[in-house]
């Protein structure tokens, strides 16, 4: 929140900062998957654009409840059961809540401080089979640890899209990882990756099952890939940029320097002499 | 302007142009300031005569003209644009040989451009900059940028020994992306600062060098174990790996 107070300053006008700000934190809460605690203290709900109902309102799915969120002091103020027109069938509901549950499990398990969401993006009204619909499962673990300079965020976004015709579920995902440590420097980490698979549509719990394992498995894949990119970077990927040791492995020979522009002068002359 | 300065250390690197950029339009007064303490990505320019590339900067600035160390001349050229003395100048040409030959067995490659001139109290200042962006000769990096910056002050020699103090910065930006990992990213700056007092007996270019050599060995490493190793951290706490899940298994 320094962050914040730097900007108060520099624009020195509490109304444009106001104005500014009102504009700036909804895209950053929603860009970056921001989790607040329920006013009822019964979990998170994660401020996305898959559960924005207005600009300050938002849909908990899990609890069926909505949220309504003040987005720069980055809590929630009230909440209120969610409409029956704000929420999927009880067909989809089932889909839905099937993979809340698995989702929920696998997140628990993976990550200290995450949290999950599930939400019906498209044929939210369907009473039984015979239609497409699409779901996005969204993941969000963030740090914050200013007093130790660093902050972190792992962000995943999948995307299914049920299909009636082919009796397939399409899967696309995107990954987005985080990091800013700022102690007497600032060196940020900022990664991503997109993937694509699918798997046949089944019942409820067979889809949420086979669904989980994918996320599971290529969340699991990337970080090893992450682990991977950290291990080359100090042997191979930074070395592209500066060695640690000139490529006679030895200091550079400043006394010889004299010695050196000697040679160079030389070789000039030689050079012109040809 | 200590708040501008606040927030160009949280910003991401890659972002600092534009954030300059609006702290211009906001602080227009500061304009100097900011200039001279945000540090932005070297630009390079080509010396016709000699068709190598030098380093933009401050340091080598008159009016819109920037003067190469390989020709002395300013381009685009200025009738009147200052240059250094003759010693100075005499320094300046070594010192730009035999840097360029360090930068080589560091960097295989890159840019570097060194600036002399006389300071007000009987001593110079002298300018460092290397650049080395592109893929790297082992393609490890899809693209990757270094940006150098060390200035050292040199104080009058008295009785055989002379002051320095070495202000460096480094910027650098590495990307590797292929289909297993997709893009990764690390970016950042840090700026440090070094003095000592030395025998000028050896000459000051190679107590220069030696302290420039000390110091990016130190920043290289910072960035490397420090830096680097933090945001590694973060994301291991954020998502811990396989081993560290099942050594917590008991616990449960």
């Amino acid at each position: 929140m320094r962050g914040c107070a730097d900007v108060r300053a520099l624009l020195g006008d509490e109304a444009v900062y106001e104005a500014a700000a009102a504009e700036a934190f909804p895209e950053y809460n929603k860009a970056h998957l921001v989790s607040l605690e329920l006013p009822d203290r019964s979990g998170d709900i994660i401020i996305t654009t898959y559960g924005e109902l207005d600009k300050n309102n938002y849909l908990d799915p899990r609890t069926a409840q909505v949220a309504t969120v003040n987005h720069i002091k980055q809590n929630c103020t009230e909440l209120r059961p969610a409409a029956d027109e704000e929420l999927p069938s009880a067909y989809i509901e089932e889909f839905r809540s099937a993979l809340d549950v698995e989702l929920s499990k696998y997140v628990g398990e993976a990550y200290p401080k995450g949290v999950c969401a599930v939400y019906c993006t498209s044929g939210k009204d369907i009473e039984g089979p015979g239609a497409n619909f699409g779901f996005a499962a969204v993941i969000s673990a963030a740090r914050r640890s200013p007093q130790n300079f660093c902050n972190g965020s792992w962000r995943s976004i999948w995307t299914l899209e049920f299909s009636d015709e082919s009796q397939f579920v399409e899967i696309k995902g995107k990954i987005q990882v985080g990091a800013h440590y700022f102690e007497e420097g600032n060196v940020q980490l900022d990664t991503n990756i997109d993937y694509k698979y699918s798997t046949i549509l089944q019942s409820a719990e067979d889809c949420a099952v086979s669904v989980t394992n994918i996320i599971r498995h290529h969340e699991s894949e990337y970080l090893s890939s992450l682990e991977e990119s950290y291990l080359n970077l100090s042997d191979a990927t930074f070395k592209d940029l500066r060695r640690k040791l000139p490529v006679t492995r030895t200091l550079f020979a400043w006394h010889n320097t004299l010695a050196l522009s000697l040679t160079r002068d030389l070789a000039k002359e030689l050079a012109i002499g040809k | 302007m200590e708040a501008a300065m606040d927030l160009v250390r949280r910003m991401p690197p890659g972002s600092t142009e534009t954030a300059l950029n609006a702290l211009l339009s906001l602080l227009p007064d500061h304009s100097i300031d900011l200039l001279s303490q945000v540090d932005l990505p070297l630009q390079v320019c080509m010396d016709k005569e000699s068709l190598k590339e030098y380093i933009l900067c401050e340091y080598n600035r008159d009016a819109d003209s920037y003067r190469s160390p390989w020709s002395n001349k300013y381009e685009p050229p200025l009738e009147d644009g200052t240059v250094p003395s003759e010693d100075m100048r005499n320094l300046e040409i070594e010192a730009n040989e035999v840097f360029s030959v360090y930068r080589d067995q560091y960097y295989e490659g890159g840019i570097s451009s060194v600036y002399i001139w006389e300071d007000e109290d009987k001593g110079f200042i002298a300018c460092f900059l290397i650049k080395k962006d592109g893929q790297g000769k082992r393609g490890y990096m899809q693209i990757g940028s270094w940006d150098a910056i060390h200035v050292i002050q040199v104080g009058p020699e008295e009785e055989g020994a002379a002051h320095y103090c070495l202000n460096s910065t480094v910027m650098l930006s590495l990307t590797t992306d292929n289909k297993q990992s997709g893009t990764f990213n690390l970016s950042g700056s840090i700026r440090r600062q070094m003095s000592m007092t030395l025998a000028v007996a050896d000459g000051h270019l190679v107590n220069m060098g030696k302290m420039i050599e000390e110091m990016e060995g130190k920043l290289r490493n910072s960035l490397d174990q420090v830096y680097f190793g933090k945001t590694k951290e973060m994301v291991c706490t954020l998502r811990p790996p396989p081993e560290v899940l099942n050594m917590r298994l008991p616990d449960r």
